[in-house]
């Protein structure tokens, strides 16, 4: 039987096209653009200067403060500049910019395809081999992975989730992964675990991937009998944090709370292949799998490439920019961000590159609420978006407040059903920000 | 290089649309507006015309001319209204009937709210409650026109199986004495009423239209089984105690108008609360309202009525009966 959350949830058609391509190595472009704020919390600060020489994997910009990561370069050569760049969605963000010359690594690397299933490191080495490898949550948020994996003192956790449920249309790259790296993967979550003091811990995987269960379940079988390979029903958002510890371990994160509140720590298989290749290979994270997608597209492949890679590369490496092409999707369809310029790099959480035609990507005219309450079934939180949506328009703060407005996860599962084409997440997500920086700014009791 | 459209998530929508949902909610009255055709013949197509033509009519010349407003009868409410009014009528009923019936549901109960999605009270139901006031007799006259396609077809008494069962009961009949002096049956409240409004003649017609609401998703299954199971319950009870004085439950579900009542009416979008919990405590104030009415009121059926009230308590239903939200409690730690 196939697990899932509580509460609403949608359909959408999965159009994973891209799902028999395998992963393919990007060519190394002549110039990489490798932002300082990859991250969730304070953009790293740089450690080259213009002119310095390089290699790949090596240090170039260190954690800057309690939340942030550091940077590693994606490629070898010449630091060409240290500038403030515009970022995907347009907002300007410092960049270390590097002319390529060959690919040379650090020695320290091991880059050998062989697995190394020997653990020699403690805990605290672990943690600490994870923060100086600037690893980073790729299921989303890019939230410091060093820090959840330390939770606060008087928190303990129970379970490690890992999320393997992709549960956005379009996306490939997590199965493709889970499908080639399999083992390493185990190993990733294994360090995680160790690090965390958990016994247990639990891979969810949506059916509509059976491949990849059963190869999980294989390799696990063999030598990994504390992670357990869960199957869970297709349906969005099946991979938000909060669903996925209640799909698998029945135990729902409270408003305003985290997952360690619930005893739950999550992580993302990508996660969990960049810590054992940190852990294990030395690798720092510069590199990841990326899916170029798009019905419109002549071909949609899976990548592994290199941060700072420009999606206008991208684009061109799988045929051009098709003419009917109008809008740019870094991430899924769901939650991913439109890309205004593409001109713009990757980072290390960039999952795939979405190319939508008008057709598909188009929200009809915005009509009457019929009051279907096709949104309030649909909320994976609970909520009644159509009322939050009244309540952001009057700006009826404290009644959006207590509506739990601030619960909003922003998985757009409200505006995707609503057959009014009301915009209502674009109302919503901003009465939410207004209602947490309120609910912030009160002295905690 | 061309302009990129930038706007937030999600990039992907749904496919439903406010025309796409009451196509699908014409397409399950279909089988009973055949059924009806088949049994009446014209007088069913010329209401259903007159009623479909009338709402849009009205609700165009008004937000053309009157309040100037986007005109929205393209959504196919109006005409799903014109057309559920017209199945609520009696089948001998005259044409102007019919269209007085529309100029209120449309004119009166929905534009003068602001249009679909503000009106309070079930629009159809608005018409037909004014049209049962204002013509009593016409509205109470079931006699059952000619058809193109059956002959001689005992025209009946011209009354509703119900309004027949609460006349015996008050001359002092039994329920026995009731069914066998009007040879009532099950199979032909199933396939063929006895008496009743055009749209009622068949109940599997109606239930067919509900399966189909149902895996379209159109609706919910909650307010229709909470009426159901209400006048089940209720009319069980007093069944139970008194056979020889109350009908039984089955004949209160497939008389008076409670199925298309509660699978048609009291399920519109605009006039029933948000949430699950909600749709189910309105469903069971339907279902005993219409039981007061049918036992102890003036008239013999009472859903219109009921369906009425209940639309008034909406707002408040859907400020008390909030969906079940996410993390409340830890469910099995
Ligand atoms: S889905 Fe759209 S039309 Fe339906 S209740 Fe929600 S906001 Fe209103
Ligand atoms: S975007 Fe927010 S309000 Fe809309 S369905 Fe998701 S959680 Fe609910």
């Amino acid at each position: 039987m196939s697990k899932t959350f509580s509460i609403g949830g949608i359909h959408p058609h999965d159009n994973k096209i891209s799902i028999n391509a395998a992963i393919e190595n990007f060519p190394v472009m002549e110039r990489a653009y490798i932002s300082m704020s990859q991250h969730l919390g304070a953009p790293a600060e740089p450690v080259v200067a213009k002119g310095d020489k390089v290699k790949t994997g090596q240090l170039i910009a260190k954690a800057n403060g309690f939340i942030s990561a550091n940077v590693h370069s994606s490629v070898s050569g010449t630091v060409n500049s240290i500038e403030m760049l515009p970022d995907l969605s347009g907002n300007l963000v410092q960049h270390i910019v590097i002319n390529v010359e060959g690919d040379e690594w650090e020695e320290s690397i091991d880059r050998s395809s062989e697995i190394n299933r020997k653990i020699v490191h403690s805990p605290k080495e672990i943690i600490d081999k994870i923060a100086e490898c600037g690893i980073v949550g790729l299921g989303g948020a890019a939230f410091p992975t060093h820090i959840k994996l330390s939770p606060p003192p008087g928190k303990k956790a129970d379970y490690l989730l890992v999320n393997g449920a992709e549960c956005e249309p379009y996306l490939t790259s997590d199965y493709r992964i889970m499908l080639e790296n399999t083992e390493e993967i185990l190993i990733g979550v294994k360090l995680m675990m160790l690090a965390l003091g958990v016994k247990k811990s639990y891979i969810g995987i949506e059916e509509n991937k059976p491949k990849a269960i059963k190869r999980m379940k294989e390799i696990a079988s063999k030598g990994y009998p504390e992670i357990k390979i869960v199957s869970l029903k297709k349906r969005y958002p099946q991979g938000g944090e909060k669903q996925l510890i209640d799909a698998i371990v029945g135990r729902q994160v409270p408003s305003m709370g985290l997952p360690i509140d619930v005893g739950v720590v999550v992580q993302n298989v990508g996660t969990a292949l960049a810590v054992y290749e940190a852990v294990q290979k030395n690798k720092p994270l510069f590199e990841g799998v990326v899916t170029v997608t798009g019905k419109c597209m002549p071909e949609q492949r899976n990548f592994r490439m290199r941060v700072g890679t420009t999606f206008e590369s991208m684009i061109f490496a799988v045929g051009g920019f098709p003419k009917d092409a109008e809008k740019l999707v870094s991430g899924g369809p769901m939650m991913g961000k439109a890309v205004s310029r593409i001109e713009a790099a990757s980072v290390k959480s960039t999952s795939a590159l979405l190319l939508l035609t008008l057709e598909e990507t188009k929200r009809g005219e915005e009509a009457n609420c019929i009051r279907c309450a096709k949104c309030v079934d649909a909320c994976p939180m609970g909520l009644e978006p159509y009322l939050l949506n009244r309540l952001s328009r009057a700006n009826r703060v404290e009644d959006l407040e207590a509506n739990m407005v601030h619960d909003c996860i922003e998985c757009g599962s409200c505006l995707y059903v609503c057959p009014s084409d009301i915009p209502l997440l674009d109302t919503i997500r901003l009465s939410k920000a207004k209602v947490l920086k309120i609910i912030r700014s009160r002295p905690k009791k | 290089m061309k302009k990129l459209i930038v706007s937030p998530a999600p990039h992907l929508h749904g496919k439903e649309s406010t025309k796409s949902l009451m196509r699908d909610v014409i397409i399950a009255l279909a089988p009973s507006l055949l059924v009806s055709v088949y049994y009446f013949g014209f007088s069913a197509v010329k209401l259903a015309l007159v009623g479909v033509a009338t709402a849009v009519a009205v609700e165009y010349v008004i937000q053309k001319y009157i309040v100037k407003s986007k005109i929205t009868v393209n959504d196919y409410s109006a005409a799903l209204t014109g057309l559920l009014l017209s199945l609520n009528l009696p089948p001998n009923s005259p044409w102007w009937i019919m269209f007085i019936g529309s100029v209120v549901a449309i004119g009166i109960a929905k534009m003068t709210f602001g249009g679909v999605g503000q009106n309070l009270f079930n629009p159809a139901l608005v018409g037909r409650v004014f049209l049962l006031v204002s013509f009593p007799v016409i509205m109470t006259d079931y006699s059952i026109p000619t058809s193109w396609f059956r002959e001689g077809i005992d025209a009946g008494s011209g009354a509703t199986a119900l309004s027949i069962v609460k006349e015996g009961l008050a001359r002092g009949l039994t329920m026995d004495q009731i069914f066998d002096a009007n040879n009532f049956s099950y199979s032909q409240m199933l396939f063929s009423k006895i008496g009743g409004s055009v749209g009622e003649v068949s109940a599997l017609a109606l239930i067919l239209g509900f399966i189909y609401l149902l895996i379209r998703r159109v609706i919910r299954p909650h307010i229709p089984v909470a009426i159901i199971g209400t006048v089940l319950v209720f009319s069980g009870v007093f069944w139970l105690i008194n056979p020889e004085s109350y009908a039984d439950p089955l004949f209160n579900v497939l008389t008076g108008g409670i199925l298309i009542g509660s699978i048609f009416m009291a399920t519109d979008y605009v006039t029933s609360p948000m949430s699950k919990k909600g749709m189910v405590l309105y469903g069971i104030g339907i279902g005993v309202i219409t039981m007061l009415i049918r036992y102890w009121g003036a008239y013999p059926e009472g859903i219109s009525f009921a369906i009425l009230i209940m639309n008034a308590t909406v707002p408040l239903i859907n400020m008390y009966m909030k969906p079940a939200k996410f993390g409340k409690e830890v469910k099995h730690g």
